[in-house]
């Protein structure tokens, strides 16, 4: 009889569990588009927002880009996603030490009407890959490399 | 398992274990952060900041292993109403907690100077976010039910149902788009350098078997506890019943 109670018990946790889990798991998938933090490139271009609506920009700064503007603290440079896809970018202000060419970035701000993105303030992106200074460029260890397969976070 | 149901046994082996793994721990984990402090080169892009990760990580790791073990010991106090499961939860939780707040400070100073910011609300800063609070919530639950003589079961029903954001936290790097970037370590498959990728495992066991010191010390603490608690009252029952009146019986 004590068996019989304990195999309940354990039918019941099971059950519970797998309907835990099941609500998780369609809670997460409700969730997938409203809980970015940030628009690819390409979702923006497909689904643009309000000129003047505060979003934020996430992507790769493409490599041979970054261009500064005569007065010194307006940059411009351009945002690549996965796909050909690209959003030119305007900020003016302090810039985080890990903003390079080629690594990932995120851009708060709102899109204007020219197809540009004025940005208020910038986050650099920091990748999976952690390289010793020594190593950096030898023998497939230079993270650039890597940075095109994990562009922003996708796959 | 079973044969530690008998919390005599379990003192003995816990007696000896206790000791072994709190200080082997606390001497590998002290290791790898001076190493990872003092030996370690500086990351190409983070430079110095890098060493926070000898901390950071197994701080993640232990905050939802912590969690893990909760889900666990809750499961077997359900299921086989194991006497030490509860105690093992309740244990748990206190550390793990630490170690989620760990996680989150030394992720928070970490954000400033790499991406430019102490706090931001992506998917995996605000689901650790809610693993502390549930880590409150639960702490919260399982000492109200413990003092005032509740079921214990709703603390293990919550550490059940709280089981769902360990999985969450894990892969809310890669069904969103987070700042936070993805996981460096996937199975079989490392993308940290061995300069810093062994250290950090020879961290992260460290952490662990401190994690299991702290754990025991708890075990044993609650366990005495509630002996004390067991004594205190067949005591005060003792006194009380030569001097039962029948007015007081009646009452």
């Amino acid at each position: 009889m004590a068996m019989k109670a304990k195999h309940q018990r354990m039918t019941l946790v099971i059950l519970a569990l797998v309907a835990i889990v099941a609500a998780g798991l369609i809670a997460a998938w409700a969730l997938r588009s409203q809980a970015n933090y940030f628009y690819l490139p390409e979702q923006m271009s497909a689904e643009p927002p309000a000129v003047g609506q505060p979003v934020r920009l996430g992507g790769m700064v493409q490599p041979g880009s970054i261009a500064t503007q005569a007065d010194g603290i307006t940059v411009d440079f351009i945002v690549t996603g996965n796909e050909d896809s690209s959003v030119p970018v305007t900020y003016s202000g302090i810039l985080p030490d890990l903003f390079v060419e080629g690594s990932g970035v995120v851009a708060e701000g709102s899109l204007q009407s020219d197809g540009t993105f004025l940005a208020t303030n910038l986050l650099a992106k920091h990748d999976e890959n952690y390289v010793p200074r020594e190593l950096e460029g030898l023998e497939g260890h230079d993270g650039n490399d890597d940075y095109a397969e994990t562009v922003a976070g996708l796959e | 398992m079973h044969i530690y149901a008998n919390p005599k046994r379990f003192l003995s082996l816990a007696k000896w274990l206790m000791p072994l793994l709190f200080w082997s721990g606390l001497v590998l984990s002290l290791g790898t952060l001076a190493w990872g402090l003092f030996v370690v080169p500086p990351d190409r892009l983070m430079g110095e900041t890098v060493r926070i990760l000898f901390i950071h990580v197994p701080a993640a790791w232990l905050g939802m292993g912590g969690w893990t073990g909760i889900a666990l010991s809750s499961a077997a106090l359900l299921i086989w109403k194991h006497p030490l499961a509860g105690i093992a939860a309740r244990a748990i939780a206190m550390p793990g907690m630490v170690f989620c707040a760990i996680c989150l400070a030394t992720g928070s100073i970490w954000g400033r100077p790499t991406w430019g910011t102490w706090w931001e609300w992506d998917g995996r800063l605000t689901s650790m976010l809610v693993l502390l609070f549930l880590y409150g919530g639960y702490i919260a639950l399982s000492n109200a039910a413990a003092r005032e003589g509740g079921s214990v079961k709703i603390a293990a029903i919550f550490g059940l149902v709280g089981a769902i954001n360990v999985p969450i936290i894990n892969r809310s790097v890669v069904w969103w788009n987070s700042l936070h970037q993805p996981p460096s370590i996937t199975a079989g498959n490392s993308s940290i350098e061995g300069v810093y990728f062994y250290p950090l495992l020879v961290g992260a066991f460290g952490f662990s078997l401190l994690f299991g010191g702290l754990v025991l010390m708890r075990m044993r603490a609650l366990i005495a506890e509630q002996q004390v608690e067991a004594r205190l009252r067949r005591r005060a029952l003792d006194d009380e019943a030569p001097t039962v009146t029948p007015a007081m019986g009646a009452a």
